[in-house]
């Protein structure tokens, strides 16, 4: 069973933003008003901010001031503080470590997004809408499994939502080794933002694979987890900036 | 046919069958301001939870506060009850139906606020099917609903021979569904040896069930917030903190209760002053307590200064909730005042002039006028040296120094008026108890680790509903205080009974030693 990983490298990035904007067009995030985004209500499955983020003055003192950019994905945690605290098990850990969220039965209680100490998780305050271009292209992909509805599937008002790691690729990427009539290999998959990102900062793979490209840069003297002191052991890692 | 003496059916039974403008005035008012919530929360419904003021990060918002703010309320009324009724004080029995009534009515609305703040409510029922036993939430929802369940089985059989007696006191002329309403609910009693056998050990039972219930429920609300991450909430502290908040905002709700029906109704015979001194030690250590508690929530955090937490309390101390923070300590302060000092004047003293009440008056009007000239625009000093002496810093002086004489010399007064005390220190209490629980949750949800902070200011929908669910809760009460007794009809008789039979037993004298000797 493999154990999906992203490794971001900052030394790579230049903060470009593509990593979200294909993001929007694979999920379907929905578009917010101005208005609704000055409020704080856009949804960025996929962020890109600075670091130092709140207290701009822990950035140093001239000529030594640094600013950095990070780019943050879901952490699909190995210990996510955001299940333990969901009262109806509308967000889960499967087997393959992914952090997944059934829009079908979230009760919309907001507890998930306030225990999340990366900020992943987005509320839906009102009914998702698109310019009417952009609604006919919608992307139709869906996951769903005995009533649940995950992936890009359009979200109703007032549920959660987050970074699946492009779970509905994975879905297909396995119905078509199904298909062929061959083993499911784990670089078969990649979500949209690794495959859209400019400067090649993104890798994917399998962690449990001590081959594989993410175990190997996991391994470097950069790697680090993002709030690493909260204990929730992500499943995305950073490589530092040299 | 059970007997009452006539005195209490005159105060107590017929008024139930006697409502006169005031009281439909009064339903009418309050009913429209439920109706008005109910639109706003129609038009909430339709729209999405984007017509209140919250967004990212601020998740959570006022209708959260008000939902931890009515548990709070709603949990000093059983518990007090029934620690009152285990160590057998006698005085309790005039408040144990009004304390039992604002705990089951203050649940059901504290219950309406987490209805009221989820995006999907028509998905509610998904907590008991696919319920996830880790999550804190539906530890609450269980030890909500535990309370609710015994405080109103509490309130119930405590009601059931005033029941009976209602049923069998009738007034001539009244409605046939009053009639059945009585007889049906009294579930046949007759008040035999056996009934009030079987009574008195159920109340007994649940008496003692209620105060561990009433502990968790306020503990497991306190633990939503403690088994997170989030900076300021995850803290040991918390849960005896709320634990202490809630029995001191509950007790300041009954005294406001208390009041109301002394005023509105002619209950001033049973609702004697002597209640709110008795009740008012209890309410004095709450309020010592909460300061104890809350001066040791924000040290560590201050003294700490960590990363992530301290964000939280600077917010508080001189950041944007810094409004609410200091207005809560200065109205805490105040009702410590009104409550403490009072009792600290010496009889003897209360005749000097100090204490005379145009002296309070006047020394008031000239604090608001040096206050109100402390903060007019001055003229620039042209030059400002070391010797310019600055008029408003004077003028802000003086009016505080005028403000601790007012304070002074209003003791007297309020050692007179103790009702009047109690009510203000309540009324400052509740507010206060409001704030703190905004102070708990919003300064942390505005400051998370990685999103932007922000500030959260609550929309008209959210003010809506909140008013609409205090005029909610008054309403409640008020229908049930026409529909039932105010006041325990059997317990105040039966407390009658054991102070008569107390007034009799003489209790000896020990023997001098002088005598002792002498019998020798």
């Amino acid at each position: 069973m493999p154990r999906w990983a992203m490794v971001i490298d900052l030394d790579k990035c230049v903060a470009c933003q593509g990593c979200s904007i294909a993001c929007r067009q694979e999920n379907n995030t929905p578009v917010v008003s101005p208005e609704q985004a000055a409020l704080g209500r856009a949804i960025r499955w996929n962020d890109v901010f600075p670091m130092p983020l709140n207290q701009p003055e822990t950035a140093g003192e001239y000529p030594n001031v640094k600013l950095r950019y990070i780019t943050r994905p879901c952490m699909h945690c190995s210990n996510p503080a955001c299940i333990k605290v969901c009262p109806v098990q509308a967000t889960y850990v499967d087997v393959e470590g992914l952090v997944r969220v059934n829009y079908n039965r979230c009760i919309g209680c907001r507890f998930c997004t306030i225990a999340c100490p990366y900020g992943v998780r987005y509320f839906n305050w009102e009914r998702p809408s698109w310019s009417p271009e952009m609604a006919r292209h919608l992307n139709p992909d869906s996951v769903s499994e005995g009533g649940s509805l995950e992936g890009p599937a359009v979200r109703p008002k007032g549920v959660v939502e987050k970074c699946t790691f492009c779970i509905h690729r994975l879905r297909k990427a396995r119905a078509r080794a199904k298909l062929e009539g061959r083993p499911f290999r784990a670089d078969e998959y990649v979500p949209a933002c690794v495959e859209t990102c400019t400067a090649k900062a993104r890798f994917f793979g399998d962690l449990g694979d001590p081959e594989s490209t993410v175990s190997k840069l996991a391994g470097s003297g950069r790697a680090f987890h993002l709030e690493e002191e909260a204990g929730t052991r992500p499943n995305v890692i950073y490589l530092r900036e040299g | 046919m059970l007997q009452v003496d006539p005195q209490d059916k005159a105060r107590l039974i017929d008024p139930l069958f006697k409502s006169g403008p005031r009281f439909w005035l009064a339903v009418l008012a309050l009913g429209a301001i439920v109706g008005w919530g109910g639109a706003m929360y129609v038009r909430q419904m339709l729209l999405g939870l984007s017509v209140t003021g919250m967004n990212r990060p601020d998740y959570w918002g006022i209708y959260i506060v008000n939902f931890i703010f009515m548990i709070g309320i709603s949990m000093a009324g059983t518990l007090i009850a029934a620690a009152l009724y285990l160590t057998g004080v006698n005085w309790r029995r005039p408040i144990t139906r009004i304390a039992e009534a604002t705990t089951v009515f203050g649940l059901m609305i504290a219950g309406l606020q987490v209805i009221i703040d989820m995006g999907r409510p028509d998905r509610m029922l998904s907590m008991l099917i696919y319920g996830r036993a880790q999550s804190p939430l539906l530890w609450d929802v269980a030890s909500l609903t535990m309370y609710l369940l015994i405080s109103m089985f509490a309130l119930y059989v405590s009601l059931m021979p005033d029941l009976g007696i209602v049923r069998d006191n009738l007034p001539d002329r009244v409605s046939g569904w009053r009639r059945s309403l009585y007889t049906v609910l009294a579930l046949g009693w007759r008040g035999n040896r056996e009934q009030w056998r079987r009574l008195e050990r159920v109340i007994l039972i649940v008496s003692i069930l209620i105060i561990p219930i009433g502990v968790s429920l306020h503990t497991v609300t306190s633990w939503i917030l403690s088994t997170t991450l989030q900076p300021g909430w995850h803290s040991t502290i918390l849960g005896p903190y709320f634990v202490v908040g809630a029995i001191f905002s509950g007790l300041a709700l009954l005294f406001i209760v208390v009041t109301i029906l002394r005023e509105v109704s002619d209950l001033k015979f049973y609702l004697e002053t002597r209640l709110y001194r008795r009740l008012g030690w209890l309410f004095i250590t709450m309020s010592i307590v909460w300061f104890y508690f809350t001066y040791t929530e924000h040290l560590t955090v201050f003294a700490g200064q960590e990363a992530a937490e301290f964000p939280v309390l600077a917010s508080k101390l001189w950041g944007a909730d810094a409004p609410a923070f200091w207005g809560m300590v200065i109205l805490m302060v105040l009702a410590a005042y009104l409550l403490i000092f009072p009792l600290l004047l010496p009889e003897r003293w209360a005749r000097a002039r100090l204490f005379r009440p145009r002296f309070a008056l006047a020394t008031a009007a000239a604090a608001g006028l040096v206050l109100i000239l402390a903060r007019a625009p001055q003229a620039q000093a042209v030059v400002a040296g070391p010797t310019t002496p600055n008029l408003p810093t004077a003028l802000l002086s003086t009016g505080v120094v005028l403000v601790v004489v007012v304070g002074v010399s209003a003791l007297a007064l309020l050692k007179r008026h103790i009702v009047a005390g109690y009510i203000i220190a309540s009324a400052a209490v509740l507010v206060a108890m409001w704030l703190e629980r905004w102070n708990m949750i919003i300064p942390t949800v505005t400051h998370p680790r990685l999103i932007p902070w922000a500030t959260y200011t609550p929309s008209l929908t959210e003010w809506s509903l909140t008013a609409a669910s205090a005029a909610l809760f008054m309403l409640m009460l008020l229908v049930f205080f026409k529909l039932f007794p105010p006041v325990s009809l059997w317990e105040v008789a039966e407390g009658r009974v054991i102070d008569e039979a107390l007034a009799k037993v003489e209790i000896p004298l020990p023997p001098q030693s002088g005598q002792a000797r002498s019998v020798r």
